[in-house]
């Protein structure tokens, strides 16, 4: 029964995480149909520019507390200024192109963008431990917790949450429903599409960022963080279904908790694990769990 | 006059066949720098702790032999007299990419020599390329004991011991500080040094401690990053002893989980690969850790002219003293140097004499002497060191240090290491 018990905890927290470093890079397939492989240097951008502000925070004496809104401002600030450069400075120029050749075009700027971390932070990690250790413990029988993965927990939580509501409940929201249906329909009807876009792929960005941000405490902030991310990514989003925000929900709390299993009980299947439930998934529904019915256009 | 053309073409040919099979001359021009490709993590999660100290160590080396500052017996400037010049690539991106980088070293880049590899997986990959490639290639740093003892190769060469000491010292020096141990865990990575470097261990006790049982072997993949349902695994095995050979940033990582989960409260923490990772982690590395070096390395290495000299220039490039990995490109560039000296004083050093000369050496090097004894005179040995860390004003520390011989941690030539760990460790003559 502990067992059982910690491969849930385990496998929730694991799915947290997942899902925060997921649900940026599935919204904007799903509005914009571009598979973005430079979410993975967002999230690199996130954990350093996270690891750095504060990093030097604490450094200076400040309150230790004052971390966790240190890190949140650090991945607010990555998105609004790398997700605007981005999509304006290159991907508009790439609208209505294959979707094969915005996969390339986003793979160079992770390369290109792999090679700004370096540059900017050299090639030494970042270490920024504090966070991780501030919030105390919290214990369920044998085991002991940090109470920050709560703190990831919940912010998984919330950002479900706030974009389940804005997408159902908000004219926003509604409105980038139907550039996800039919974007020049609904360019004709008014929606200013690129707006939509802009704003999408920044908060996307910005969900990219924010999953490094809270990572950055729990590693060693290094070059090569994001290629790692990327795959596990974009696993969990082809198995929820690509643009699927209740997909990538569900395909983190299934790749979570089947490979927290694994460790528990199987750890030698434990690499194998996130795909072998990718390759049933797709064997079952080759679009994922909650694939969209694709209208057939004449 | 049938006969005089005879001749002549049949000199021709034995001159020809004397151009094509002699051993081509490297360095003989005096002002023409020897070229060596170093590769060597310069990212990803190796390249804080390895990949930069060893690249780091590299350049001082080059630029203290370049101007005859070494100490003896290692004074003349460069190797024979003749400037090193250093190519320097980035071993990070797989090892497929490694095979690809070690032709474009040799082939575009035209080196003389490779000196490189820190992934055993590498190491792996690129030993068969070196040999089809006829360059003498010097693995540095990689562990895993497969390299010489599953093949053969006449190019190849490692200047540091293989990791199977790493496991038999590690478990000798844990049942002597802690005899009353009865279980132990492990966390690896699935890769080939990870899954060598806990088969060995799992050996070691097996023969010195065989009542002592194994709760549970993790092996997440290389890289993996988050150690949670790891941890809560081990917490729950309750095990007294956790053996780990995670490096680079894995490591890192999992000492930062695990540390405030006190997973270390309750088991005994050995750390085979542990020693670069001191001055990096304070506070996340705890009193009483058991920590290897593969070799009286870094804060193991014991006081000498040549290990003051590897300190001194290291220092004045990094913020640190150097640790493992530092001494390990030292042991390279030491052992070549050595190598192609004697080649050179007996005439023109072609890579075959450097082969000859190279094979069964003994040099000495800032961790001490080092003897090419295993691999048919292409593997290095040397004894190895275990040490208790504990912080002292905030500096983690190594004390209750003990030292091993290396007939006591290594399988003589010709025994796999696993066979010699099976049967019972029976020190070897040397």
């Amino acid at each position: 029964m502990g067992q059982l018990l910690a491969v849930v905890i385990d496998g929730l927290i694991y799915s947290s995480w997942l899902f925060i470093i997921a649900v940026g890079l599935t919204l904007i397939y799903g509005v914009m149909k571009i598979l973005n492989i430079a979410h993975g240097s967002l999230y690199a951008l996130g954990a350093y520019t996270a690891a750095s502000l504060a990093g030097y925070w604490i450094k200076q004496g400040y309150p230790p507390m004052g971390s966790y809104a240190v890190m949140l401002l650090a991945a607010i600030l990555v998105g609004l200024i790398a997700g605007p450069i981005i999509e304006r400075g290159l991907l508009r120029f790439m609208y209505g192109k294959d979707e094969i050749v915005l996969v390339l075009v986003t793979y160079a700027v992770f390369l290109i963008l792999e090679d700004f971390v370096k540059l900017a932070w050299g090639v030494d990690p970042y270490f920024i431990a504090e966070p991780y250790g501030l919030l105390g413990n919290f214990s369920v029988g044998r085991l002991t917790y940090p109470n920050y993965n709560l703190v990831v927990f919940g912010a998984a939580v919330f950002i479900g949450a706030v974009l389940a509501w804005v997408l159902t409940k908000t004219r926003q929201g509604k409105m980038l429903l139907a550039v996800i249906h039919d974007r020049e329909m609904s360019g004709a009807m008014g929606i200013n599409v690129g707006r939509v876009y802009f704003i999408t792929f920044t908060v996307g960005a910005m969900l990219g960022a924010l999953g490094g941000a809270l990572t950055a405490p729990m590693i060693s902030v290094q070059p090569g963080i994001g290629a790692e991310t990327i795959v596990l990514a974009f696993a969990v989003v082809v198995i929820g279904g690509l643009g699927s925000l209740p997909g990538a929900a569900l395909a983190a709390i299934l790749v979570g908790l089947v490979r927290s299993a694994a460790v528990h009980y199987r750890p030698e299947l434990d690499l194998f694990s996130i795909y072998l439930v990718m390759a049933v998934v797709l064997i079952v529904r080759p679009k994922g769990l909650f694939s969209a019915q694709e209208a057939r256009k004449i | 006059m049938n006969t005089q053309i005879l001749r002549i073409l049949k000199s021709g040919a034995v001159l020809l066949v004397a151009a094509l099979t002699a051993s081509p001359v490297i360095g003989n021009a005096q002002d023409k720098p020897l070229r060596i490709g170093l590769v060597t993590f310069l990212s990803g999660p190796a390249a804080g702790p390895f990949g930069v100290p060893a690249k780091l160590a590299a350049e001082a080396i080059v630029d203290s032999l370049n101007a005859g500052k070494a100490p003896a017996p290692y004074t003349t400037k460069g190797f024979g007299g003749t400037p090193l010049e250093l190519v320097v690539i980035d071993e990070a991106g797989g090892a497929t990419k490694q095979v690809a980088e070690l032709r474009n070293l040799v082939e575009r880049q035209n080196v003389d020599f490779v000196i490189g590899y820190i992934g055993s997986g590498d190491c792996l990959a690129v030993a068969p390329v070196a040999e089809e490639l006829k360059k003498i290639t010097i693995l540095f740093d990689c562990g895993t004991p497969r390299v010489f003892e599953d093949a053969s190769y006449k190019y190849v060469f490692r200047t540091r011991p293989h990791a199977t000491m790493d496991a038999v010292a590690g478990a000798m020096y844990l049942l002597e500080n802690r005899p009353g141990m009865k279980s132990y865990a492990g966390i690896n990575q699935n890769y080939a040094y990870g899954q060598d470097s806990w088969a060995d261990f799992t050996a070691v006790m097996g023969t010195l401690k065989p009542d002592a049982t194994i709760t549970t072997s993790q092996m997440p993949k290389f890289g993996a990053g988050q150690y949670g349902p790891e941890i809560s695994a081990l917490l729950e095995s309750n095990s007294d002893v956790v053996h780990s050979s995670l490096w680079g940033g894995d490591l890192e990582a999992f000492m930062l989980q695990a540390t405030p989960r006190n997973l270390f409260a309750r088991s005994q923490l050995i750390l085979v690969a542990g020693e670069p990772y001191l001055h990096r982690l304070p506070g996340s590395i705890p009193d009483g850790t058991i920590v290897g070096a593969r070799g009286p390395s870094g804060v193991y290495a014991q006081k000498s002219a040549l290990n003051d000299w590897l300190r001194q220039i290291y220092k004045e490039r990094g913020e640190t003293y150097p640790n493992y990995p530092a001494y390990s490109v030292a042991q390279a560039f030491l052992g070549l140097k050595t190598a192609y000296e004697k080649a050179k004083s007996k005439g023109t050093p072609g890579t075959d004499e450097i082969i000859q000369a190279f094979e069964y050496e003994s040099f000495d090097s800032p961790s001490g002497k080092v003897m090419m004894k295993l691999g048919k005179g292409h593997q290095a040995v040397t004894g190895t060191a275990y040490g208790t860390t504990r912080t002292v004003n905030g500096v983690i520390t190594v004390g209750n240090i003990k030292y091993y011989p290396v007939e006591r941690v290594q399988p003589p030539e010709g025994v796999k290491s696993i066979d010699w760990i099976k049967s019972g460790m029976k020190p070897g003559k040397w």
